[in-house]
């Protein structure tokens, strides 16, 4: 095999296993921030209990998202040393504003926050929290900043030796799409701490177990799952436009569209045959036109306004979309009938639902996984949309061989760290709240 | 062209601060973590060392990340071609890292297999601290380069004799560093050892130093008009004489300063050697990266200083405020 699909193979393991952990650690400083606002204000002890559970359940994930976050600031250099090159300009800064901005203020306070209960105030410990809050959600943001401008380059020149130079930082820090992909991201795990704190408190409360602690936490839980997914279906809606206008080809294939054409349909399910350029599936007519611009006749282009070669995979990113869309529409529907249960006071012993809870958790992570295949396979054959393509990015002198030698180590690795942390999740929910 | 040169000047500056700060402070907990068999004798022992680092050591690891970060901002080149070019010992240092991070994490919540984890966590401590020494040694003793300005050794090529004892001096100061670490957090028996093993390496230390630095004033002969690498010399044996003294008055927190101004001496002793070199060729002189053919443009270089000269004061400000709250002896309990 060549070297560059392995090196294409290794960033997608390794990113798409380190998603899983930054993705929990901020969903999961949402609900401390909350819950410790509320023991702020309320005074009241369960809060406190599930702050502190949260808390040690945040210092696994948050230490496996630290070891797997590594690898990824590594890998530009180790294996797209070609992309650094030409992109040490605009990328690098982007990176170390990252270190210098976010990541030390998380990495300081998770400290206090796993630490430091009894070292602190409940003031000083509630901003801790905040801090900690703040930290992970500035380093979202420096990161989907990099990635945004790989998919909707601004504010640089190619100089007389055709390297990147930047020419505006704010331009390229708020390029066209970074402050939609931000919102749609965040939303995203706000949306993944909701379903995991109202699966781990409803099976608590199915259970009989943790008493008033389980049932403030089911609540608390339920609300975030209730509004979040509301919320995404806004920005998802956004971010929707903007791909349309700005990666029109990405667009295209994400709806199997290979004609330009007004009055386009939206998919709800299908399958693309790419060998015959033909769409198949269950479709609104003029759908997507509709949703573009509330005109059930607006244009929307099609793949063949591009060349071939430019196109992406495109039956893998249609259904990676469209699996993550119907995920959407599940977390709105479970999550508005979790309210209605709440409202109507039936929530606590509504079993079949309290069994449903924990299930759920690994939908939003299957969410966050396509959404990504979505973005990232959609921008191909590019590495930059538009500048450079991932063929001309990948190190020179790293060997097939290596990069086999690597992948097989991450593989190995990455799954010992996902069984333990499967393990030792289970069993500090078994733990549970009441030792704290 | 010469407002440039003053921000690659200023940027090889900074990421220097940024790796000294990263050596002298994952140094003390890498450092402990190698130490641990030898100064904790048992569990509750044990607990008391891993916590004495616990809520700090993921901080101090950010120095390297964002070391990281502002090498490739500033110097992509040098970047890309140590990261590429030392590919499977970057796999390796990657590997060390995993291990010694989610090992503290997993030992506590782990309990069956917490002996396992312990030896991950001393070894994958130990390999990183090993590694980075050895890496450094070779950007300093320099490496065979193309005119791509890419690397074309092999792995074998990092593993000459005179890297391997950059490395090994690197390996011996992060282990003063850590058991100055444990002489300051710890009481009772374990601060005993810790004395101990701070005295012997204190010897060691002295062996390596007065071999690092002969052996760099030998590679670079202009070295002997350079204040700095006097400066350098001097700080180091301050810093060693200091620890001769504290740790035989049995001083709590004076070995851990005077640790660090030593390897602070062994570092601007290298910093000073390698200037304006960033990786130099071992086959051709004029293939060396430097600060002046590697680095980004003049306004990315202003901006990440703007960044740099406001947001580190507040970040060591803040890390300061962690550090004094977890002052004080640390105890087994503190870990949940």
């Amino acid at each position: 095999m060549d070297a560059l699909i392995l090196a294409r193979f290794q960033f997608a393991l390794t990113i798409g296993f380190h998603f899983l952990f930054p993705a929990m650690t901020l969903g999961t400083a949402l609900v401390i921030l909350i819950s410790e606002t509320l023991y702020l204000v309320k005074k009241d002890d369960v809060y406190r209990k599930i702050t502190d559970f949260l808390a040690r359940l945040l210092g696994l994930i948050f230490v496996i998202g630290a070891v797997t976050g590594i690898v990824m600031e590594f890998s530009f250099g180790t294996n797209w040393s070609q992309y650094s090159r030409m992109v040490g300009d605009i990328f690098g800064p982007i990176l170390a504003a990252e270190g210098v901005i976010a990541f030390f203020l998380e990495s300081a306070f998770i400290g206090v926050l796993i630490f430091g209960r009894k070292r602190v105030s409940p003031g000083g410990y509630w901003t801790a929290a905040l801090l900690v809050f703040l930290g992970g959600h500035f380093s979202a943001f420096w990161i989907i900043v990099a990635n945004s401008w790989m998919q909707t380059p601004a504010g640089y020149e190619i100089n007389a030796a055709g390297k990147i130079v930047l020419s505006s930082f704010y331009d390229a820090v708020f390029n066209p799409s970074t402050v939609a992909r931000f919102l749609h991201t965040v939303l995203a795990t706000w949306i993944t701490g909701a379903v995991m704190v109202s699966g781990i408190a409803g099976y608590y409360v199915a259970k009989g177990l943790h008493g008033e602690t389980a049932r403030t936490m089911l609540k608390l839980g339920i609300i975030l799952f209730a509004v979040t997914p509301l919320l995404q279906l806004g920005a998802a809606h956004g971010h929707a436009i903007q791909v349309i206008d700005l990666q029109p080809v990405k667009a295209a294939a994400m709806e199997g569209h290979f004609e330009t054409a007004r009055g386009a349909d939206v998919y709800v399910l299908g399958y693309v045959d790419e060998a015959n350029e033909k769409t198949y599936g269950l479709s609104i007519p003029g759908g997507l036109s509709f949703l573009y611009n509330f005109d059930f006749n607006s244009e929307i282009k099609g793949l063949r306004a591009v060349p071939k070669e430019e196109w992406p995979p495109v039956n893998l990113v249609f259904q990676s979309y469209h699996i993550m869309v119907t995920l959407g529409g599940i977390f709105i529907g479970l999550g508005l009938l979790g309210a209605w249960l709440l409202w109507t006071g039936k929530l606590y012993n509504a079993k079949w639902y309290l069994w449903l809870l924990p299930f759920l958790i690994p939908l939003p992570h299957l969410a966050h996984e396509t959404g990504w295949i979505t973005a990232e396979v959609g921008r191909q054959p590019w590495i930059i949309y538009g500048l450079m393509r991932t063929a001309a990015a990948s190190s020179v002198v790293v060997t097939a061989g290596q990069l086999i030698f690597s992948l097989v180590m991450f593989t190995l690795v990455y799954l010992l760290l996902f069984v333990m942390f499967i393990l030792l999740l289970v069993r500090i929910i078994k733990q549970g709240p009441a030792a704290l | 062209m010469e407002d440039i040169q003053n921000f690659q000047i200023l940027w090889f500056v900074l990421i220097f601060i940024l790796l000294l700060g990263y050596a002298l402070l994952d140094g003390f907990d890498l450092g402990l973590a190698v130490l641990l068999p030898f100064l904790g004798r048992n569990k509750e022992e044990k607990d008391t060392l891993i916590a004495s680092i616990g809520p700090v050591w993921d901080g101090n690891e950010v120095w390297l990340v964002t070391g990281g970060g502002a090498l490739f901002a500033a110097f992509p080149h040098a970047y890309a071609t140590a990261f590429s070019g030392f590919y499977p010992a970057m796999m390796l240092v990657l590997l060390a890292l995993i291990f010694r991070g989610v090992s503290m994490e997993f030992r506590v919540n782990d309990p069956v297999r917490a002996g396992l984890w312990e030896k991950a966590f001393i070894m994958g401590s130990g390999l990183a601290a090993l590694l980075f020494g050895v890496a450094l040694g070779n950007i300093i003793y320099g490496v065979p380069l193309d005119d791509r300005m890419e690397y074309s050794g092999d792995f074998l090529t990092l593993l000459r004799p005179v890297p391997l004892f950059f490395g090994v001096a690197g390996f011996a100061a992060v282990l003063l560093q850590g058991s100055t670490w444990a002489v300051l957090k710890t009481e009772g028996e374990v601060q005993k050892r810790a004395f101990r093993a701070a005295g012997i390496l204190t010897g060691i230390n002295a062996v390596m130093a007065v071999i690092a630095f002969s052996m760099l004033a030998a590679l670079f002969p202009l070295l002997s008009g350079n204040a700095l690498f006097y400066l350098a010399a001097v700080m180091t044996i301050a810093g060693l004489t200091g620890l001769f003294f504290f740790v035989s008055k049995k001083n709590d927190a004076m070995p851990f300063w005077a640790s660090s101004l030593s390897f602070t001496g062994l570092f601007l002793a290298a910093g000073s050697a390698q200037f304006p070199n960033l990786i130099t060729a071992s086959n051709d002189h004029n293939l060396s990266l430097t600060i002046y053919n590697s680095s980004t443009g003049l306004y990315t270089l202003q901006v990440m200083a703007v960044i740099a000269l406001v947001g580190m004061p507040i970040v060591i400000g803040y890390t300061i405020f962690v550090y004094r709250l977890f002052k004080g002896k640390a105890k087994a309990d503190n870990h949940y």
